[in-house]
């Protein structure tokens, strides 16, 4: 039984020059307790692909297809009373720009009032305590407007605010975008801390593969709105299948001796008038003519990976 | 907080030191001179022949007008303090202070509910009309109102004063209270007075409501793109929370400022409604002092004015670190 389901998510983009195809097609499984990681450039729609988990996807984008089963309802078609019955209880979001998440005119500790209140939960001030303690901060931070916190206590008030009902499934948008590496590596120790605690699920959207693979159980590459590539972490770094997970993966400066930044050269498609083969094509070094008129579909690896390409 | 207390007072009356100073320049620097003027309007009349040097002296020693600039100006200052605003000189001897004091209340009763009426709608307005869900007549509605923010409150003024009171005459035009009406605490008296202010003051109302709602809109639209909006969303809070408590509750702080700083403006804010109604508030007395060259009246009038603005924005400056709590910590 998994914690999550998605399968076959389409969100699309109404634009004054056509629909841009910001997610195509995606589908994933979550177990309980799992951490995936979502990464790519830019564009990629793994920002996309994680709002849509919670319907957070605004005007003009829309889900244009798909199923998100969690706790066998459908969050693509819940109404929106359901809807809010769902998220912070049973799906919850630690935000991407974690400066200006939190009510610059209300307390850390209404905020989490309002999250109790809104799911009939028993908060108080000790509850709080403990849910702040928990990402280690201390309980007088609820007295705290959230302009006294740093960057890096604001994300901890999130992440409290994202476990205090005890939800299935985290979706943390970029949570350390804005921080330093050092507040960037203390935050995901504390999610990893917090979400074992709990047993939920999380999705983790970053673009940073270090970061990832000291985080994820499995890591799903997106380019141009497509998950070309999941696999457990270990495989995928040992062995990529997909050429553009190989480079993500060369690109990253190691180490060693100081040589040339790689990078991956050329740019992603337009989303508003997909190629009719495969969108990595253009860029891919080991491209066939067959590449450039026929999607690839889905095969499973052995090892319970997948990958979207005619070569590997 | 004690220094912040006093940091903004001292702010408030270093402000009002330099408008006392501005007010006691301007007057001497106009052209003309007001006990000449005076004096020869009263002999037109018929009133006064005789050595008219010696009466323009005489008045002038009256009024302290013959002593040195210097002298003048402390006195000025010392006066202005204990709000002694000298005598009018066009209705001489009554004191100013008195002048100004019986148009104040008229003109705060008329200017400040309409000023506080629209922006209590307007902001309304404009909140519902940033609002997704809102209905669609709403925003029909909207169109009349902002277009009207577009004409002048005292064309509004004449054309309502055509319509509903000359065309179609179920409201009062002129003053403030009926004509020959001896004031009373009673309920009558209270109507009369409510009567008169209708006119005037939907011409105000009408013409900034659609300003107080094009800047709520505005800013709600900006505050709903908010990061923590969207977090407000996806704790599932209900749609009403989210509005009231994180849409507008921050959308109105910039509202705030401007509410303040109109009601600052409240006594001069106006004067062309008041005189196009002649209202009998402070308006229509210093358009009144200003025909009449009534320099100490002028000058008292100016000098609430400046008072009034000042006072606005202590109010303001202490009333804000309630409201934001950001404003209290820069400060703190």
């Amino acid at each position: 039984m998994s914690a999550l389901s998605v399968r076959n998510l389409s969100v699309e983009f109404a634009t004054a020059r056509g629909t841009a195809r910001a997610v195509q097609n995606v589908s994933f499984d979550l177990a309980p307790g799992e951490r995936l990681g979502l990464v790519g450039e830019s564009g990629s729609g793994k920002t996309t692909t994680a709002l849509s988990l919670l319907r957070l996807i605004r005007p003009p984008g829309r889900i244009a297809a798909g199923e998100i089963l969690l706790d066998g309802a459908d969050m693509a078609r819940a109404t929106a009373a359901e809807l809010r019955r769902m998220r912070g209880a049973r799906i919850a979001l630690v935000p991407q720009g974690a400066m200006n998440a939190l009510n610059p005119v209300l307390t850390c500790g209404a905020q989490f009032d309002d999250l109790f209140a809104a799911h009939g939960a028993a908060g108080g001030a000790p509850r709080v305590g403990e849910l702040l303690a928990s990402v280690g901060l201390g309980a007088e931070v609820a007295e705290l407007y959230p302009h006294q916190l740093s960057g890096g206590m604001k994300q901890r008030v999130c992440i409290a605010l994202a476990i205090a009902l005890r939800p299935a499934v985290i979706v943390a948008d970029e949570p350390t975008s804005a921080l330093d590496v050092i507040v960037q590596k203390q935050i995901l120790k504390t999610l990893i801390a917090v979400q074992r605690e709990i047993g939920a699920a999380v999705v983790l959207v970053g673009h940073d593969m270090g970061l990832m693979a000291q985080f994820a159980h499995r890591i799903g590459v997106m380019y141009a709105g497509r998950l070309v590539e999941l696999a457990p972490v270990r495989d995928i770094f040992a062995r990529p299948r997909h050429p553009y997970t190989r480079m993500l993966i060369d690109s990253l400066p190691g180490f060693g001796e100081r040589g040339v930044f790689k990078g991956i050269q050329g740019q992603p498609p337009s989303l508003l008038t997909p190629l009719p083969g495969c969108p990595f094509a253009p860029r891919c070094a080991i491209a066939m003519a067959r590449c450039g008129v026929e999607v690839p579909e889905t095969r499973i690896l052995e090892g319970g990976g997948e990958v979207r390409c005619h070569a590997a | 907080m004690a220094a912040y207390l006093l940091r903004r007072i001292g702010m408030a009356a270093l402000v009002m030191f330099v408008a006392l100073s501005v007010n006691f320049a301007i007057p001497r620097l106009m052209p003309g001179d007001p006990v000449e003027q005076q004096l020869a309007a009263v002999s037109a009349a018929g009133g006064q022949t005789g050595n008219m040097a010696e009466a323009a002296a005489a008045m002038r020693a009256r009024l302290g007008l013959d002593r040195p600039l210097a002298v003048q100006y402390l006195a000025f200052l010392a006066n202005s303090v204990r709000f002694d605003l000298g005598v009018s000189v066009a209705s001489y001897p009554q004191p100013v202070a008195e002048i100004v004091l019986a148009g104040l209340p008229w003109t705060i009763g008329l200017l400040g509910t309409a000023t506080l009426l629209s922006f209590v709608v307007g902001s309304l307005l404009g909140a519902m009309l940033a609002w997704p869900r809102a209905p669609k007549l709403l925003k029909f509605l909207a169109l009349p109102v902002v277009v009207l923010s577009a004409v002048p409150y005292f064309i509004l003024g004449i054309v309502l004063m055509a319509l509903l009171g000359i065309l179609w005459p179920v409201l009062p035009v002129a003053g403030g209270y009926p004509f020959g009406m001896v004031p009373n605490a009673d309920f009558a008296t209270a109507l009369g007075i409510a009567k008169h202010a209708v006119l005037p003051g939907l011409s105000i109302m009408l013409a900034s409501l659609g300003t107080w709602a094009v800047a709520m809109r505005g800013m709600v639209v900006g505050v709903l793109g908010e990061d923590y909006i969207m977090l407000a969303e996806a704790k599932g809070l209900s749609e009403r929370r989210i509005f009231l408590a994180y849409g507008v509750r921050n959308a109105l702080l910039p509202q705030f400022t401007q509410l303040a700083l109109k009601l600052g403006l409240l006594v001069s804010g106006a004067i062309l409604v008041e005189v196009i109604f002649a209202y009998p508030g402070i308006g229509y007395r210093l358009y009144v002092a200003i025909g009449q060259k009534d320099v100490f009246v002028v000058q008292g009038i100016v000098l609430l004015l400046s008072l009034s603005i000042a006072l606005a924005m202590l109010l303001l400056d202490l009333i804000y670190p309630l409201i934001d709590p950001r404003v209290a910590a820069r400060n703190a």
